[in-house]
């Protein structure tokens, strides 16, 4: 065990420095003036004399070789520092610190609802296979998959806010703040980040579910007489749920990709929308900096997934 | 797996043959893959003849009629440009039908080159490859298009380069598995004391076994690449105005959306219906190819 978690450590490690290469570099690799990007295509240079660009250049450490400057932004990183945002003349993390509680917030109510509603109905269906209540989980799940994010909240903005009104429309209110105003507020966010995690686990815990009552060992439980919660809860759940654990990994990448743009229809003040109006005032500090953190909290997650899959699966860990 | 599907089609002569009259039976009995199939062929159609389909220009508008409502002239009404809904509905049908065609073109052989080089050659190869794909993959997609966007700048060719750089790595890893799996089998073994040169094996013998995964993935990608480009466009980053994009028009009706949701659903709709279309006739294709399920189905 120690061997593979040895193992997987380093591979995580390295696919992080390879991110870092990416995220550095695909801004780096621009034709151009490394220089006018950082400084915005609107920052006035034409009325800039050589001396003030040469010292901006200087200030923003643009002079080195390629090389140094990706040393000093990766030695920046580990200090905390994650650079200086254009627009908002402040610190890239601490940006990130005002912004980040809201989107972990939002995403980690919706991935506990998530992952739980889309295990119970995957069972539910499983046990209920070919009744009305597969049809629904079925259709839940397809909706969960196809639907596209934005929409799913413009529709509940109409119905819920607009039309009956029993939710704010837009906004975000701290839990410290209003415990009740709050929860109401991130209500439809919620549902919207998590649809397609659930979706996906429901179906997952459906088809692993069918697949392990097939077992021997379950038509053994049945002929030694054995209730059926007991069947269940014990030997169908426990080894169905295995490959749903893998998913896990991939319903936080699903969340943060989605609260970009959840975070952008209700006007949230998180990581996502940061983003977004980041790209839009052509910030490329921010974007990369906020790109390399959730790309890292992605991969680390995924890196306890697999720790834990091997823990689960002994089979893994030999493989 | 692979060892049994060389093994039915060496006892069964004429395989090739009935293999694909079950292929077809199995894949059209179910309703949800006809109603899936039924509306591609509507999409295609629109994309096709958009032109002559579109009641109105979808461009122009004519202002006097301004945010009209659902009417027989306007049957989902317009936009505050007086453009007509569904005339840029039918046109949406173009763009989904480039980006995803392109998209899933460009990230399907540059996966498989990867893919394929990763699992033959195997050693370090694998592993650089491998890494990187594990890399892009650590992005989230929209995120990764997100940067790639704000890199490149928006406009439809900067969304097709993003999202097939995100979905390279699915094709590269199936791919790579597969090559994997082949590259250990007997018949490649044969093949090489015949003195078969790696490129025939590869497109003798690894590319065609690869097929039936890979048509399965491409269908289920078109699908996750619409969804992330209306996301993309959503945001404002995609297509330039006034070309019609549905993921836009649902962002363009949001202002819109107390007086005249029609703006924003019908759009949206329309995603959901084309993503689904795509899901079903994936999700049929690959229980009807699964060699697994052969003679269950």
């Amino acid at each position: 065990m120690t061997a593979y978690i040895i193992r997987r450590l380093f591979m995580a490690v390295i696919i992080i420095t390879l991110v870092t290469l990416i995220v550095f570099f695909s801004i780096r690799l621009l034709p151009g003036d490394p220089l006018i990007i950082f400084l915005g295509k609107n920052a006035g240079l034409e009325q800039m004399s050589d001396e003030t660009l040469e010292r901006l250049r200087h200030e923003y450490g643009l002079d080195k070789p390629v090389m140094v400057q990706y040393f000093s932004w990766i030695s920046g990183v580990f200090r905390g520092d994650l650079g200086r945002s254009i627009t908002y003349r402040d610190n890239v993390g601490t940006l990130l610190k005002e912004r980040f509680p809201v989107t972990i917030h939002i995403g980690l109510v919706a991935f506990i609802l998530g992952n739980v509603l889309g295990i119970m109905l995957g069972i539910v269906a499983a046990l209920r296979r070919g009744t009305w209540v597969d049809s629904l989980a079925t259709l839940v799940s397809y909706i969960g998959i196809t639907i596209p994010v934005f929409w799913l909240g413009l529709l509940m903005m109409y119905v819920f806010g607009l039309k009956l009104g029993w939710l704010p429309i837009t906004g975000y209110v701290s839990p410290f703040k209003d415990f009740w105003e709050s929860t109401r507020s991130i209500i439809m966010p919620v549902i919207c980040e998590m649809i397609t995690g659930l979706a996906v686990i429901a179906r997952q815990t459906r088809s692993s579910m069918l697949e392990v009552s097939r077992q021997d060992y379950i038509r053994t439980a049945w002929a030694k007489g054995l209730k059926e919660r007991y069947i269940v809860l014990r030997h169908m759940l426990k080894n169905s749920l295995i490959p749903v654990v893998t998913l896990l990994g991939i319903g936080i990448g699903i969340i943060f990709g989605g609260s970009v743009l959840v975070e952008t229809v209700f006007a949230i003040p998180g990581v996502g929308r940061l983003l977004v109006t980041a790209v839009f005032q052509q910030d490329y500090v921010v974007v990369q900096s906020g790109v390399l953190v959730i790309s890292s909290i992605v991969i680390l997650s995924n890196l306890l997934v697999d720790i834990s899959y091997g823990w689960l699966d002994p089979r893994i860990r030999y493989g | 797996m692979e060892k049994e599907q060389v093994a039915t089609t060496f006892s069964e002569a004429p395989a090739h043959v009935s293999e694909w009259r079950r292929f077809l039976r199995v894949f059209l009995q179910r309703k949800l893959v006809i109603f899936g199939l039924t509306i591609l062929l509507i999409l295609v159609i629109c994309a096709i003849f958009a032109p002559w389909l579109a009641p109105h220009d979808p461009y122009r508008g004519n202002l006097r009629d301004a945010l009209a409502q659902p009417s027989l002239k306007y049957l989902l009404g317009t936009d505050i440009q007086g453009r007509d809904t569904l005339s840029r509905l039918i046109y949406g049908a173009r763009t989904v039908m480039l980006v995803g065609f392109v998209t899933v073109g460009i990230a399907a052989s540059a996966g498989v080159i990867l893919g394929i080089t990763a699992g033959y050659y195997g050693g370090i190869t694998n592993l650089i490859i491998m890494r990187i794909m594990d890399a892009l993959m650590g992005f989230p997609m929209l995120l990764l298009a997100l940067l790639i966007a704000a890199v490149l700048g928006s406009g439809i060719q900067n969304v097709i380069i993003a999202l097939s750089v995100a979905t390279l790595p699915g094709y590269c890893r199936v791919i790579c598995g597969m090559t994997l799996a082949i590259r250990e089998d007997d018949y490649i073994l044969a093949q090489r004391a015949l003195g078969s040169s790696d490129l025939r094996i590869i497109f003798r013998h690894v590319m065609p076994n690869s097929l039936p995964p890979m048509i399965v993935l491409i269908t289920l990608q078109l699908g996750s690449i619409i969804l992330a480009e209306a996301g993309l466009s959503f945001l404002g980053i995609g297509i330039k105005p006034p070309g019609a994009a549905w993921g836009s028009m649902v962002s363009d009706g949001y202002a819109y959306l107390l007086t005249h949701p029609v703006l924003s659903f019908a759009p949206g709709f329309a995603i959901m219906l084309v993503v689904l279309a795509f899901n079903l006739v994936g999700d049929g294709l690959r229980d009807a190819l699964d060699p697994r399920l052969r003679g269950l189905l």
